[in-house]
């Protein structure tokens, strides 16, 4: 820290002391070193310097003594010369370094999914109580078979390569966040819950740490340009294969977990010796290409005897339809696709908040280059970055796509409170840590239940959404667009959404 | 009998077992007047340790063949035989502290209570049925089971 901060504190923490019982929890909690006792006075203060906003001190103090503002902007207002502008400038100038940040893009572009309605079923179609009727939502993931028949031989030669489908009993899953990045006990939570529910997990870049295997079978397992974690084993422990080209928070860069993060645990399982920095490089250095890509394809279902489904994942860019076209093509099963607001342990800032575009109008895209071209039947998508809440996934599945990975909304549910310092491996909260006094905090057993529960609600609620449109299968609702309208959206948007606006009829 | 564990994997040291031990140990039941009329901070009859990362609950373990009854002078520490909870008769304690040298868990404190002794010790809160400490354990970091002997 410099002599002189040329910025005030970004929060402020208020101590009603009438409620204050001294008994420290917040002093031992916080992650920050922003709750401090002075024992000899027997005073309890702050260093409101070192605030995040993490909520952890708020939320374990048992008096409710505690509150934390955002501290009044001193500053003079400007419209354009925004605080965050000055305090990353600031920052820099202390510093030299690039900003860092964790979490999604913070910034206020539009979202497509708070434009979208749904439909639902009047007098002339019935609706459907859910509670009284089968509603199904297991969606299976896969290559689909083309037609048959054409051409002599063809049938057998595509059962030779034939990949199984998958099936999931809801439309989502985790999306990938590494063991390393996150500690073992959140990636526990996902695991367990993962296999409870019937769904997927994602091992992201980081490899499956060895007494995790029992819950294999609900694993995506990611190939990352670092190649960190992968052998055979692995590859052939799991159910789904990801390649991952891309991620929503950071298109086009790669990764870097520092050496302070790579404990012995974490280096074991990734292969690589302890406390080294694990560096993932931009691109894939073997894949330059679409047909570069189609190799590795098929070099992973060879490996795993076309016995796994092979997905690959890329952030959802300009140009993000032809180049899933080409995916499509190149052999894959699976395209996972990961729009701007998708998160991340760490990024730097400018990349998380000006690069890639909404998940929304990706999907729509992408939907219909592969219906263009008669081929989104073969393939499954899914679609990744934000997913706030059902409704979103409802949108997101009637635009176009076949499941959803959430992981922003599954840490809030094991406590997260998007401070997004992941990046700084503090996380008061036991998730985006590695130091064993702050990850013990999230009991797996607990994590579990509540990410279960979260599923259970959100499918719940899926099923009731379903209903009133009147649809009995999640299979009906993909792709149909009819079943969506947009409010305060121009013509431009309408048609790369495919939906008419609001007040429209069929 | 049912006895409160630790599980010290996932104690993460918020000592709000001792915050809900001290509550329920008040005459008021209230968390406010515990501490700010009762005067209560500090009589905690469960003791979290620490040894960073590590911290663990340490509270009596309610011994089949307790050394604190062994050696309680005045008769006020006893065993009840139908629940096997270890507890003191406050009205007969003298405060000799035998209780206090003789438990080999360090489990039992020296305290007062209205100018009068009172070892404080965890009595499984068998006045209220579920022990605070594990109903009000954030992580489960403590559970009230019974376990075979040696398990």
């Amino acid at each position: 820290m410099p002599a002189l901060s040329l910025m005030p504190p970004e929060f402020s923490i208020v101590r009603d002391e009438n409620k204050c019982v001294k008994c420290l929890a917040c002093v031992r909690q916080c992650g920050f070193g922003a709750q401090q006792y002075d024992a000899a006075d027997d005073r309890l203060y702050t260093i409101d310097a070192n605030c995040v906003n993490c909520q952890r001190c708020v939320s374990i103090c048992p008096t409710g003594a505690l509150t934390i503002y955002k501290n009044p902007p001193p500053l003079r207002p400007h419209a354009y010369w925004t605080e965050n502008h000055l305090r990353n400038i600031a920052k820099q100038a202390e510093t030299g370094g690039v900003l860092l940040t964790g979490m999604g893009n913070d910034q206020p572009f539009p979202a497509y999914f708070d434009r979208l309605l749904l439909n639902a079923s009047q007098v002339t179609n019935p609706s459907i109580d859910p509670l009284r009727e089968p509603m199904e939502l297991r969606t299976y993931l896969g290559r689909r078979p083309e037609a048959g028949g054409m051409m002599e031989g063809r049938e057998e030669r595509q059962a030779k390569t034939r990949t199984p489908l998958v099936p999931i009993e809801t439309p989502i899953m985790f999306s990938a966040m590494s063991y390393g990045s996150i500690s073992h006990e959140a990636f526990t939570s996902l695991a367990r819950a993962a296999k409870e529910f019937g769904t997927m997990f994602n091992t992201g870049e980081g490899g499956l740490p060895g007494d995790l295997y029992d819950y294999a079978d609900h694993a995506v397992v990611q190939v990352a340009s670092g190649r960190f974690g992968v052998h055979a084993d692995y590859l052939n422990a799991g159910r789904i294969v990801e390649i991952k080209i891309g991620q929503g928070a950071k298109p086009g860069i790669g990764g870097h977990l520092p050496g302070e993060k790579i404990t012995a645990a974490v280096a074991a399982t990734r292969m690589i010796p302890e406390g080294t920095d694990a560096l993932s490089p931009a691109p894939h250095h073997d894949i330059y290409s679409i047909e570069d890509l189609k190799q590795l394809i098929f070099t992973l279902k060879e490996a795993t005897r076309y016995q796994k489904p092979v997905s690959v994942k890329i952030s959802a860019v300009h140009n993000v339809a032809a180049i899933a076209s080409g995916i499509a093509r190149a052999g894959a099963d699976i395209i996972a696709i990961d729009g701007f607001r998708g998160g991340t342990g760490a990024a730097p800032t400018m990349i998380r908040d000006h690069v890639g575009i909404p998940i929304e109008l990706a999907i729509a895209a992408v939907d219909q280059r592969l219906r263009d071209e008669g081929i989104r039947n073969q393939i499954s998508l899914v679609a990744a970055g934000g997913f706030r809440s059902s409704a979103d996934v409802v949108k997101a599945i009637a635009l176009g796509a076949d499941a959803v990975y959430i992981a922003t909304a599954a840490l809030i549910a094991l406590g997260c409170h998007l401070c997004q310092k992941c990046y700084t491996g503090k996380c008061s909260w036991g998730i985006a840590t590695q130091d064993p006094y702050r990850s013990r905090r999230l009991n797996p057993e607990i994590g579990a239940e509540r990410l279960y529960n979260l599923l259970r609600g959100w499918s719940h609620e899926i099923k009731e959404m379903l209903g009133g449109m009147g649809i009995n299968s999640i299979e009906s609702l993909r792709g149909n667009r009819l079943h969506l309208r947009g409010v305060g959206l121009n013509e431009v948007e309408l048609k790369l959404l495919g939906v008419k606006h609001a007040g429209e009829a069929m | 009998m049912k006895k409160v564990y630790a599980r010290p994997l996932w104690c993460m040291n918020c000592h709000l077992c001792e915050v809900n031990c001290i509550v329920a140990h008040s005459r008021s039941r209230d968390l406010f007047r515990a501490y700010k009329r009762e005067n209560l901070r500090g009589t905690a009859r469960v003791i979290v340790e620490e040894r960073l990362p590590l911290s663990v609950a340490v509270q009596c373990r309610h011994c089949d063949d307790p050394a604190c009854v062994a050696g309680c002078i005045s008769g006020a520490m006893v065993k009840d035989p139908a629940t096997g909870i270890v507890y003191c008769q406050e009205d007969k304690c003298v405060g000799c502290w035998t209780c206090v040298a003789a438990c080999p868990y360090g489990a039992i404190q020296p305290g007062e209570k209205n100018g009068r002794p009172l070892p404080l010790k965890c009595d499984l809160c068998r006045e209220t049925g579920e022990p605070a400490c594990v109903a009000g354990c954030p992580n489960r970091a403590l559970v009230w089971e019974e376990r075979r002997a040696g398990a």
